[in-house]
């Protein structure tokens, strides 16, 4: 597996050379956010506090296992991102309004927005390891620069700006070649369901609203985001097509 | 790992257990669970390493496994996700508490409060309605404290368990017609929702629950899956039979850590609790429970020792009602 080690605020070059399966490491600062962060910046207009194209344009889905301790000073135990497909809705517009070069996330997005979106704005998804080593994760933080907006998110899910060295293992899941780690994995586990599912009889009562069986990846399909649709109404889940 | 004696207040013969030992016992316990992997899913992961081959999921499993040194070595929580904190008790029959179960809540709360500050854990609840976060991890209902009881024990087992994860959970009605073949189906149905992409954090301990009414079914499901050691079988050789079956489907499909194919496997175990049901209809719950499979257990004696131990007693005869 090819190794980087990249400074932060990361540059185009850098980014538009990593492929899915290279694993990186991050020196510099990064932060974080979720979806109260979304909401407050691209919904209620809220500005970022500071420049996060030229300071740190790395987001991370995540919310640290933090404590505020005297004065205003934070520590981090662990970090560690979350489920990054629940916020496909906002990711194109902010990555664009922000020239993110790097998400931080769990599982990947659908591949349509790293063909369609980041392969543009030269952006890659950067995913973490296990996914939960934390731990390790919060070996790499160095210092907490500032946390913002703590009264209006609350304190884990506020913007969290992190100072990191050698802040990794991360695995490239989405490159700007619009290539997918995760589809590439489901291409070849997918016909061994296939497989399982030949051989067995439907429940005679689906879940709630289902009609059918599929091996559509229905966790997160439904959830690519338009790219002109940003905060607009979440596409609706429903039940398995 | 034996049980480990952590002190003993030398009181011999003291019948009643006191508050502030209590809290001492939550404490750890908590601490226990967000820092330390208990022995046995330690070494499972360590055996999954072994066993992958690939070069994707052996860079992830290597990095599962020195995280969970790291974890234990600087005391940092294994994950950022403490989901959201709970606690089972085994409540001795014949045990005595200063204060009753009104002192243990509030001692597990007030271990809750200080844990959270000490190990800088996620304060993880929030009203679900506004999103307020009180920043402590109580609230409403929080933490949740459910209990079992021991016939002729004299202890208080106090588990903390830490389970993060919004994915790998699933429920089904089934009726008298679906079968085992259900079962099997909505094993599958779940793997294959949130195994793949590795949404679940494989590898995982699978609970299923088979039976009982709705909730029941989706309870003993999750308590099958957090408090019962890998390597545990059900006392049944009929449900234990099929717990190695569904062991070896849940690792049909070539999934390894991350969803990635391997060859380290999907599941370290998985664990079947049934409950007699309703004759026309067979309720399914399914858990799983994530790499930072996470809990901590402490018994409090009425001498006032306090041990860890590496496994709960959750599980018993008179739990299951099956010697009654
Ligand atoms: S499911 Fe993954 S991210 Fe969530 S607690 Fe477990 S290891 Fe952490």
């Amino acid at each position: 597996m090819r190794t980087f080690r990249l400074k932060t605020p990361l540059t185009e070059d850098a980014v538009r050379e990593l492929r899915v399966g290279d694993v990186v490491y991050l020196d510099g600062k990064i932060h974080t956010g979720r979806a109260l962060v979304y909401q407050h910046v691209l919904e209620k207009g809220n500005e970022p506090p500071i420049d996060l194209a030229a300071t740190c344009n790395v987001q991370m889905h995540g919310a640290p296992a933090g404590a505020e301790g005297e004065l205003g000073r934070y520590r981090i135990s662990s970090i560690q991102a979350t489920a990054s497909f629940r916020y496909a809705r906002w990711v194109p517009e902010y990555v664009r309004r922000y020239a993110i070069r790097a998400v931080i996330g769990k599982g990947g997005m659908d591949g349509a927005i790293y063909r369609d979106v980041f392969s543009r704005t030269g952006t890659v998804f950067l995913t973490t390891v296990g996914y939960g080593i934390a731990a390790i994760y919060g070996r790499g933080v160095r210092n907490v620069e500032a946390v913002y907006w703590k009264e209006e998110l609350g304190l884990p899910e506020a913007m969290w700006v992190i100072e990191v060295g050698n802040f990794g293992p991360f695995i490239v899941d989405g490159d700007c070649t619009g290539a997918s780690l995760a589809d590439q994995a489901n291409e070849v586990i997918n016909p061994r369901f296939a497989e399982v599912y030949a051989r067995m009889p439907q429940h005679v009562l689906k879940r709630m609203g289902e009609i059918a069986q599929s091996l559509e990846d229905e966790v997160i399909a439904g959830n690519a985001g338009c790219p002109d649709d940003a905060g607009a109404a979440p596409p609706s889940r429903g039940g398995r097509r | 790992m034996q049980p480990v004696k952590l002190r003993s207040h030398g009181k011999a013969g003291r019948s009643t257990i006191k508050e502030s030992w209590m809290e001492e016992a939550a404490y750890e316990a908590h601490r226990l669970a967000a820092t330390t992997h208990p022995p046995d899913v330690r070494a499972a992961l360590n055996k999954a390493l072994e066993r992958e081959s690939k070069e994707l999921p052996r860079f992830v499993m290597k990095a599962i496994v020195e995280n969970s040194m790291v974890a234990e070595e600087d005391q940092r929580p294994i994950c950022a996700d403490v989901g959201v904190l709970r606690f089972f008790v085994v409540a001795g029959n014949e045990a005595s508490m200063e204060g009753g179960f009104v002192a243990l809540e509030r001692a597990v709360r007030r271990a809750t409060v200080r844990v959270t500050r000490d190990l800088a854990l996620r304060s993880n609840r929030v009203h679900p309605v506004n999103r307020r976060n009180p920043g402590n991890n109580l609230g409403v209902f929080s933490p949740n404290i459910d209990y079992r009881f021991e016939p002729d024990a004299d202890w208080i087992e106090l588990i903390a368990v830490h389970k993060g994860g919004a994915f790998g959970s699933d429920f089904r009605m089934m009726v008298d017609g679906d079968g085992l073949n259900g079962v099997r189906k909505g094993l599958v149905d779940a793997i294959a929702e949130f195994g793949r992409r590795g949404l679940t954090c494989p590898p995982v301990i699978i609970g299923v629950g088979v039976g009982g009414t709705k909730d029941q079914a989706f309870s003993i499901a999750k308590q099958a899956a957090v408090l019962r050691p890998i390597g545990d079988r059900h006392p049944e050789p009929e449900i234990a039979a099929l717990e190695d079956e569904l062991f070896d489907l849940a690792n049909s499909f070539g999934l390894g850590a991350m969803g990635y194919p391997g060859t380290g496997g999907y599941a370290l175990d998985v664990h079947v609790e049934i409950a007699y049901t309703h004759s026309a209809l067979t309720p399914l719950g399914v858990h799983q429970l994530c790499q930072a499979a996470r809990r901590g257990v402490v018994r409090v004696h009425p001498d006032g020792s306090i041990e860890t131990r590496p496994a709960p007693s959750w599980f018993s005869e008179f739990f299951r009602r099956a010697g009654i």
